[in-house]
């Protein structure tokens, strides 16, 4: 190189690793949280037949309406006389696959339409679209409890009406993201090297559609969680002696004058699971961003 | 002259505009309309006009990043645009585009040096782990970057620094001919000199010929051999850039010239302008005849019943669309 004045890295140079979930959550306090949290969780509901006191459907009439911190029931009792702690334990097991079955059937599905919507356009787009238009023309709820009524009462089932009715967020996210991405010069510049459409959506695509696609991930964990709990609580999901946290809110919900933490317990297990994979949504977001790593 | 490496032939992209409930086609936007040009190995031809006139579908469109909606691209010969998914793929080899924009074009999820191995991994040029590293540190070294930068992410670099990165990627597969579709207009001044310097250096040193789009003419007339000036889709006037600036012969090229300001104040105090009235024409809706008429201090009644071709004055190298050309 003769006259083209050379441009010397101004720091040493830096050898940049694969991102790896744990050397993220060494750096980010809001990650390291928010996956000690969810691994939490995780453990609780894959332990709770070890760590949980008692057995959370055997009843002890004797013993029933125990407000928290009576000796033997760190949370009390319910109606029947069962321990709230052990039932609130064992709801996790009920709790986190639904989340994750419902997410992976949203994520699945609706990153599916929506990358294949966007990137074909046309027709194509046009006739999926008009799907998910169809399925977002219910509310999110209403349309869960209809699918669920259709299918049948069954935890299975609320499974799949929840991660169906995720669809549309997804697919509409994916394919918004793609729209914009395929406009990007350097998206055109992959073209014009003769990249194949397979090589775009896998290499320059999908790597950039992972934050937002990850905060609908955390927010729709939370819903998940939530609508479960709302089937449950309608009788939809989990059935009866089931310890599962929606239904035990609709138990409690009779007691709520004299016994109100039968049903502020279990809320508050749904409030913490929720917030968990928000906060651990929101903090892999910041993290994963090139652009705000330091 | 030698021999010719693109020749464009009667080249039309029209963006169709739908309207109405069920997507009519309503109209074309003739963002090229028409276009002859030939570009001969080696040199640079010069491409500027106002923005919205189709330089950049032009450039885009002779390398089928936009597909053409009539006409003809032959490069060494052949025309590109009757080649299949497989055969363009291999001329894709021989041509690449540099961007406007530094900050939009570089993927910022990728490494530097992912970047410039794609085009290696795409075309296979590198068979082994050490190979392609060494080739990403030579084209790293071509632009004047350090080679240890590849671990880096774009968001790190500079635009100019960026701007390298493109060019590198660009000659990732070494190309012929290479589209600078605004290359500099998004840069600081001190930096444009750079690239600008940068680009000529490596047209010497690798035998390329450049498509050099711009709309800074005091640019184009330092780097171009010869300059096409388009106005809404057509190509007006084109010449050696020399004798271009020294005499243009078509009203519009004399009108964007008069507005190049002379770094001498007196003599910019007696410049003559030419100030154009009214708006551009539309690209939806072109004017019969000649489409700057509209706007034309010289415009007769005849620019209105015909369309004068791009040969009406015809002085060897230099062509000009105008039946009325300034002395």
């Amino acid at each position: 190189m003769s006259n083209a004045p050379a441009i010397v890295a101004a720091e040493g140079p830096i050898r940049r690793r694969p991102v790896a979930l744990l050397e993220l959550a060494r750096k980010n306090r809001g990650v390291l949280v928010g996956l000690a949290l969810v691994a939490v969780l995780f453990l609780v509901a894959l332990l709770a037949p070890v760590i949980s006191p008692h057995d959370p459907i055997a009843t002890e009439p004797d013993n029933a309406y125990l407000p928290p911190l009576s000796p033997g029931h760190a949370l009390g009792t319910d109606e029947l006389g069962r321990d709230q702690i052990s039932r609130i334990l064992w709801g996790a097991r009920i709790s986190l696959p639904v989340a994750f079955v419902a997410v992976a059937v949203g994520l699945v599905a609706g990153g599916l339409i929506g990358l294949v919507s966007g990137y074909a356009g046309g027709l194509t787009d046009l006739l999926l679209m008009r799907v998910i238009d169809a399925l977002l023309a219910f509310p999110a709820l209403i349309l869960a409890i209809a699918l669920v009524a259709a299918l049948g009462p069954s935890l299975r089932n609320a499974m799949i009406a929840i991660g169906i009715v995720a669809i549309p967020a997804y697919a509409r996210l994916v394919r918004a993201v793609v729209l914009q991405l395929k406009q990007m010069e350097f998206v055109v510049a992959t073209r014009s090297l003769g990249a194949t459409p397979v090589r775009i959506v896998l290499r320059h695509l999908i790597p950039n559609l992972m934050n937002p696609v990850l905060v609908q991930v955390s927010l729709s964990a939370g819903f998940a969680i939530l609508a479960e709990a709302v089937l449950s609580f309608l009788g939809l999901g989990a059935q009866p002696p089931t310890p599962d946290w929606g239904q035990m809110i609709t138990t409690g919900r009779t007691f709520l004058p004299n016994d109100p933490w039968l049903a502020i317990i279990p809320g508050v297990a749904i409030s913490i699971t929720v917030y968990s994979f928000n906060l651990l949504g929101d903090s892999l977001r910041d993290a994963l961003d090139p652009r705000l790593r330091r | 002259m030698a021999e010719p490496l693109i020749e464009v032939r009667g080249l039309k992209t029209w963006f169709p505009v739908r309207s109405g409930v069920v997507s009519r086609i309503t109209g074309h936007v003739r963002a090229v309309d028409g276009v002859d040009l030939t570009i001969s190995q080696g040199e640079t031809l010069g491409l500027v006009g106002e923005s919205g006139c189709g330089k950049s579908t032009l450039g885009r469109s002779i390398l089928r990043l936009v597909e053409p909606t009539a006409g003809e691209v032959y490069f060494r010969g052949k025309n590109i645009l009757r080649l299949r998914r497989g055969g363009m793929r291999r001329i894709r080899r021989e041509m690449a585009i540099i961007f406007q924009d530094p900050f939009a074009s570089l993927d910022p999820r990728q490494t530097v040096g992912d970047i410039l191995g794609e085009a290696l991994d795409i075309h296979r040029l590198t068979s082994t782990r050490r190979g392609r590293a060494q080739r990403i540190a030579e084209l790293l070294g071509l632009v004047g970057l350090s080679s240890d930068l590849a671990g880096r992410y774009p968001h790190e670099f500079s635009g100019g620094q960026r701007q390298r990165i493109g060019i590198a990627r660009a000659l990732a597969v070494e190309p012929l001919f290479i589209v600078c579709d605004e290359p500099i207009s998004a840069l600081d001044v001190s930096i444009q000199a750079q690239i600008i310097n940068l680009l000529e250096h490596l047209q010497e040193q690798l035998h390329l010929t450049y498509l050099f789009i711009a709309h800074d003419l005091s640019v184009v007339k330092h780097i171009s051999d010869r300059v096409a000036v388009m106005y809404v889709g057509k190509v007006v006037e084109v010449s050696p850039a020399g004798d271009l600036y020294r005499r243009p012969r078509h009203p519009y090229t004399g009108s964007l010239l008069s507005a190049i300001p002379i770094p001498d104040p007196r003599l910019e105090r007696s410049r003559e302008r030419i100030i154009l009235k009214g708006d551009v024409a539309s690209a939806l809706d072109p004017p019969s005849g000649c489409r700057f008429r509209t706007r034309c201090f010289k415009a007769q009644p005849r620019c209105a019943e015909s369309e004068p071709p791009l040969d009406t004055v015809n002085q060897g190298d230099h062509q000009a669309a105008c039946y009325y050309p300034l002395a």
